[in-house]
């Protein structure tokens, strides 16, 4: 099967730091792969050489179409001084989406934006804000979506609304998504498959509903909890 | 460079614009301070200085195509700056946005915003203190090319610094036309400098504008070449701008600035 997003041997140094440190995996087309680790593991200097922002020490990035990717992270919200209808404008403009004014309705709609069409970005509360920065990662109706802690300010009821999006948009086989969270019940619900990573390596890989017991653990969580503290007993 | 996101920067602009008075204020108000407080100076000069020598032509001339090219110039590095304000380079460059297709809404902005100046500036300058260009015809349109180019060129290179040393370093940038401006002759002949001062007069575009143009409203004629060295070296600067931004962009991916661009530095 052809790879959405296929990662190799990726490595960053920040001087002496390797930040990461010869990560290898992919991302296959309807799948939902959870980024994990502790703060510091090297998650978000990975999606920023995804991205591109971020040139890397070494190692490969292949991405099925370029054009065709897109992201939220919550430390890049859309300009507050513009209105939600114009962020999405501008982007759309740049993510070249097709037949714009029928993609905001949708968009507006799908993620609850509609009354908050023309106020500024700013004003939005930090959920709503999130929901923006959702839309316009749709807005190009993505194959490789890259999330980053999507729903770290979301309340419960959104956030499970915003997971069943997610869901939906991978299981209509529309695309693929790499995830960042810190939320292990929610990456047990959404992720098809994690990596767990620690001082910029991947130190462990599979289905997060089996990899507990398989490491003697009794929750993703407490798994998690070990692969931070202590990595090296795992 | 692809014209639909060119044209999402330049919409950017244009939204900040068209609901902010503080920003479109900016683009008339010192432009037409400017004129008037050189209008009537001009004006006070002519009437106590031998008759011959038209002060409104040579002065006033002079501040209106010196603001203009330090409008082309804040253009550039406003629309810039809008993005340091609003934290917004990693939802751009994690984009298929280029850095060409940035640059070049960048300079779209500029043309946009300083052509607004520009009329307005010569609107006041030919109703209030009678100084037409129309007199002097399309001899004037390429020095105004000549500024434009360098402008652009500055601007670039003002965001490059701005990029590689942070959101601080935008205090850098706002003096930038005012440390030219003793070099280039605006107010006076290029001849009543120091020597060393002469020499670098001669590495900067305006400089071969305003002698230009003092010859031209003193009823001589330009020559050409002063116009084509300056047009060289504005396009020679202009080259070197993008060059610039280009290698401080790799820069700043390189190091990871852009990604952690509100820290300043990545030391």
């Amino acid at each position: 099967m052809k790879k959405m997003l296929l990662v190799s041997e990726l490595r960053k140094n920040f001087g002496a730091v390797a930040a990461v440190d010869g990560v290898t995996f992919s991302v296959s087309p309807g799948e939902i792969v959870g980024l994990l680790g502790p703060n510091g593991a090297g998650k978000t200097t990975t999606i920023s050489m995804i991205l591109g922002i971020l040139e890397p020490s070494g190692g490969q990035i292949l991405i099925e179409d370029r054009s065709r990717m897109n992201f939220a992270a919550v430390y890049a919200p859309l300009p507050g001084n513009l209105t939600v209808t114009e962020n999405l404008r501008i982007f759309g403009l740049i993510y070249g989406a097709e037949d714009f004014p029928k993609r905001l309705a949708e968009l507006l709609k799908q993620f609850d934006l509609e009354k908050y069409r023309n106020t500024k970005a700013g004003l939005l509360s930090s959920g709503e804000q999130t929901r923006l920065g959702l839309a316009k990662a749709m807005l190009n109706k993505p194959r490789l979506l890259l999330l980053d802690e999507p729903t770290a300010s979301l309340d419960p009821a959104v956030a499970r609304e915003i997971r069943a999006e997610i869901k939906d948009f991978t299981g209509r086989g529309q695309g693929a998504v790499l995830w960042t969270s810190h939320n292990m019940h929610e990456v047990e619900e959404v992720c098809d498959r994690v990596l767990f990573l620690s001082h910029g390596k991947i130190l462990l890989e599979g289905d997060p509903k089996a990899l507990p017991e398989r490491h003697g653990k009794k929750t993703l969580e407490d798994l998690f909890v070990a692969v931070a503290r202590e990595p090296l007993s795992l | 460079m692809n014209i639909k996101r060119l044209y999402a920067v330049v919409l950017r602009q244009f939204y900040l614009m068209r609901g902010s008075l503080s920003r479109v204020l900016p683009l008339f108000a010192w432009v037409t301070v400017d004129i008037v407080l050189w209008g009537f100076l001009t004006r006070y000069l002519n009437s106590v200085a031998s008759a011959g020598f038209n002060f409104v032509a040579t002065l006033l001339g002079a501040v209106l195509l010196w603001d203009f090219f330090t409008r082309v110039m804040q253009g550039v590095t406003m629309a810039f700056f809008e993005d340091v304000w609003s934290r917004n380079f990693l939802n751009f460059f994690a984009s298929p946005l280029t850095i060409w297709d940035y640059l070049g809404g960048l300079v779209a902005s500029s043309i946009a915003t300083s052509s607004i100046g520009l009329a307005a500036m010569i609107l006041l300058a030919g109703l209030v203190f009678g100084l037409s260009f129309a007199a002097y015809g399309a001899i004037f349109a390429p020095f105004l090319m000549i500024l434009f180019v360098f402008g652009i060129a500055l601007g670039v290179m003002a965001t490059a610094l701005v990029l590689r040393c942070g959101p601080a370093s935008e205090w850098f940038v706002w003096p930038i036309p005012a440390l030219i401006a003793p070099f280039a002759g605006v107010f006076y002949p290029v001849s009543v400098l120091p020597r060393w001062m002469q020499i670098v007069a001669r590495v900067l575009p305006p400089a071969y504008v305003f002698e230009s143009m003092r010859a031209i409203v003193t009823g001589h004629s330009a020559a050409r070449w002063p116009a084509l060295a300056g047009a060289g070296l504005a396009a020679a600067y202009l080259a070197a701008g993008c060059w610039i931004f280009e290698r401080t962009y790799r820069y700043a991916v390189r190091t990871g600035l852009i990604a952690r661009y509100s820290a300043e530095s990545v030391n």
